[in-house]
This record gives C-alpha cells, structure tokens and sequence, in this order.
C-alpha cells in the first residue's frame, strides 16, 4: 500500500505541474493567483500522504500551516489590488 | 491488506481522479470564471476525500481530529479566497468593458457593444480585439 500511495503523491505533483502551465499561460494574474491557490490544496494533500507513507505525522502540522497560508497570498493579492501601496 | 487499508485506495484514488479534473479544468477552460468554478469546488472535494482516505492510517486520534480541521480550514478559506477572486475579476470585467480593452482576457465583452465605439477609435490599438 505504501508503493501505492506514493505513485498517488507522485500523480499529485503532476497535477502541480499542470498548474504551473496555467501560471505560464495565464493572461490575468487572477489565473495565476488561482493557481497558487492550487498549489495550496495539492501541497497540503501531498504533505498528507508523505506523513502516511514516511509515518512522520510531524507532517500533519507543516500542512496545517501551508493551509494557513495559502489563503493569506489571496487575500493580500486582493487587498494590493484595491488599495496599491 | 485488510479493509482500512483497500478504503485508503478507494478514498485516495477518487481524491486523485477530483484533482486532475481540477486541474486539466483550470488548464483547459476559457475564462477566469470557469476556472474558478472548476479549482474551488473539485480541489475541495478532493482534498476532502484524500483525508478521509488518511484517516484510518493515522496513529492517535489527534491526529485524525487534526486532519479533519485542516479539510474544514482548507473549505472556509477556499470559498473566502473564491469569493474574493471572482469579485475582483468582475471589477477587472467592468473596467475592460468601460475602456474598451480587453488585452486577449477571453471574458465576455457583449460584441454588440463594441462596434459603436470601435469606429471613434482608429489607434492602432483597435486591431488587437480579436485576439481569439
């Protein structure tokens, strides 16, 4: 199982890379704040499956904290284009 | 391999199948809007099912209490982050529609309304309408 669930974080890093096509294609930079926003989702599940497959589940917490953060770039993004510094 | 462990595959392979149809929908559709549409609900559903999936494997409770806050912080701050994008892109969609530019974004300028202003603009600008 464990081989199994590593091919599985091996297929989410390609999902991170057709995310990182949109940032290169993405003519708005909302399209590439989207992908950050997946990068946040995918990291945060591929941090979850490496604490199963390591048995590390110190893990857990750097993706509670990627989590965290990943909203906090959207919202800056959204603030700075309102109101630009 | 017992039974947790064939629910782990199930759970994870189905949270695997929501990720790339996320992904190859933010690659893939037109404009900003069908993207977000296709990010914030599938990646949610499949981050969802990846936990579940992890659940059985965890070693303490904790840690499966941990995991299904984590999903719970990771929906609020993906429908927040949503809310705020698409906001944000329909203030961009009325400025373009004011301006007349649409600099090849691929939203949904009605073309009803642009010929009445394209004739008051002859800079070289103009040709660059119909990038699509």
């Amino acid at each position: 199982m464990i081989e199994y669930l590593s091919a599985i974080t091996g297929m989410l890093i390609l999902v991170l890379l057709i995310g990182l096509g949109r940032i290169l294609l993405g003519p708005s930079p909302a399209d590439r704040m989207l992908a950050s926003q997946l990068f946040g989702t995918a990291g945060v599940s591929i941090l979850l499956l490496l604490a199963v497959i390591q048995e590390q589940f110190a893990l857990i917490n750097i993706a509670l904290v990627l989590a965290l953060l990943a909203p906090l770039t959207l919202i800056t993004f959204v603030y700075l284009k309102k109101n630009p510094a | 391999m017992n039974l947790l462990d064939v629910f782990t595959i199930v759970m994870t392979t189905c949270g695997l199948f929501f990720f790339l149809a996320g992904s190859i929908g933010l690659l893939r559709f037109p404009d900003v809007f069908c993207r977000l549409h296709a990010l914030t609900k599938a990646d949610n559903l499949g981050l969802g099912l990846i936990v579940f999936g992890v659940l059985p494997q965890t070693a303490s409770v904790f840690d499966a209490v941990q995991l299904i806050l984590i999903w719970l912080l990771v929906m609020v701050a993906g429908a927040v982050g949503c809310y705020l994008i698409a906001q944000q892109a329909v203030g961009d969609l009325s400025k373009d529609a004011e301006s007349q530019s649409t600099k090849g974004h691929g939203l949904a300028i009605p073309s009803t309304i642009r010929p009445a202003v394209k004739p008051a603009s002859s800079s070289p600008t103009g040709s660059t309408h119909n990038v699509f």
